[in-house]
């Protein structure tokens, strides 16, 4: 025991509640429950560590073991491809994949949490130290709002009007309002596709958000979340049974056909309008400046 | 995201109208050139077109 025992407890402790907090199994089922969870725990665990105890090692004027935090740097870089890569494997047994671009993102944000986690513990660590308890307790507190802020990005409410419409045919093409979705043959499978099938369209309220809804993997984990949420009228052997987003290529409209095993139109609305924007596939062309002035 | 799309048979109630190098199931009647289809998507896992009324193809997608 010395007089840094307690704060480098307390740096660990808030920092592993960070995570926790931080880490939640939701609709996505990931982390899977226990297992996944524990890895994230101890990963943590290692991040509070390595935050606090930059603290002391400052005080101490051990200025080089301050190097051991482009370690922790790669270390986390590692869970970010283990993230990628298990999530990468599991895509190709769902009946609709999340998409490279969903997967991406969430690795990112895996990453992104330790971070925010060392952070967190370095701030408190110092707060305890430089200042008392009390002080730490609400620097800890800031933290972790600070956090939550960070890591709730945006919904696609924000950026599209999500509209029902009644998938149809023409002959053989299936189309959401005027979006060709696809060529069915067999006589079959339409009826099957309209007891089934819902359509939404989304209607991009600026011109970022054209762009944005545009991009394929930002469609693909609409698809996703929908399908996983209501479940999906498909099995392996059905490759017609496919829910797809086309585009309208003149406004940028694009129309959602989703196949679930609920019909439940309000519900399937409010999954669509729940569905993180990607940072990944998000655009912004109106930042740039000649955009902005002239246009 | 790159897709190979293949036509991996055509199936067909006016062989005139079609050659080439997938396998060609000529049909007799609309509901036969249906069921045939129909067998053929469940058997190679692809989708059946209608191209025309008297033309289905299977493609892999």
């Amino acid at each position: 025991m010395n007089e840094y025992t307690f704060p480098i407890v307390y740096g660990i402790v808030v920092g592993v509640i960070t995570r926790l907090y931080l880490l939640r199994t939701d609709y996505r089922q990931y982390p899977t429950y226990l297992h996944g969870r524990t890895i994230h725990i101890a990963l943590s665990v290692i991040a509070a560590g390595l935050g606090t105890i930059a603290v002391p090692a400052i005080m101490e004027k051990e200025f080089t073991a301050i190097t051991f935090l482009a370690l922790a740097a790669s270390q986390f870089r590692d869970v970010r491809n283990m993230e990628r890569n298990t999530l990468n494997e599991l895509d190709q047994y769902e009946l609709v994949p999340r998409g490279k671009t969903y997967i991406e993102g969430i690795a990112i944000v895996f990453e992104g949490r330790n971070y925010l986690v060392i952070f967190t513990s370095f701030f408190s660590t110092l707060a305890y130290l430089v200042w008392d308890t009390w002080v730490a307790i609400i620097v800890s507190i800031i933290c972790l709002l600070v956090a939550r802020r960070f890591m709730t990005g945006n919904r696609l409410k924000d950026i599209v009007d999500v509209e029902y419409v009644k998938p149809h045919f023409e002959g053989a093409g299936l189309y959401v309002d005027n979006i060709y979705i696809m060529n069915i043959g067999l006589q079959a499978r339409r009826e099957e596709i309209l007891r089934y099938g819902m359509g939404f369209i989304l209607k991009p309220k600026n011109f970022n958000a054209r762009l944005t809804i545009a991009n394929l993997g930002q469609r693909q984990a609409i698809l996703h979340d929908v399908s996983t949420a209501l479940g999906v009228y498909r099995d392996s052997g059905t490759p017609a049974l496919v829910p797809l987003a086309k585009r309208d290529l003149d406004d940028g409209r694009v129309g959602i056909f989703i196949l679930p095993q609920i019909n439940d139109i309000e519900k399937a609305k409010k999954i669509i309008e729940n569905v993180p924007m990607l940072e990944n596939a998000i655009r912004m062309p109106t930042k740039r400046k000649f955009m902005k002035k002239g246009e | 995201m790159t897709h190979e799309k293949v036509i991996l048979a055509v199936v067909t109630t006016n062989e005139q109208k079609v050659a080439g190098g997938a396998p060609i199931f000529t049909c007799e009647t609309k509901e036969e050139m249906e069921r045939i289809a129909a067998n053929l998507e469940a058997i190679l896992d692809g989708i059946a077109h209608e191209l025309s009324e008297q033309l289905f193809i299977i493609v892999k997608h």
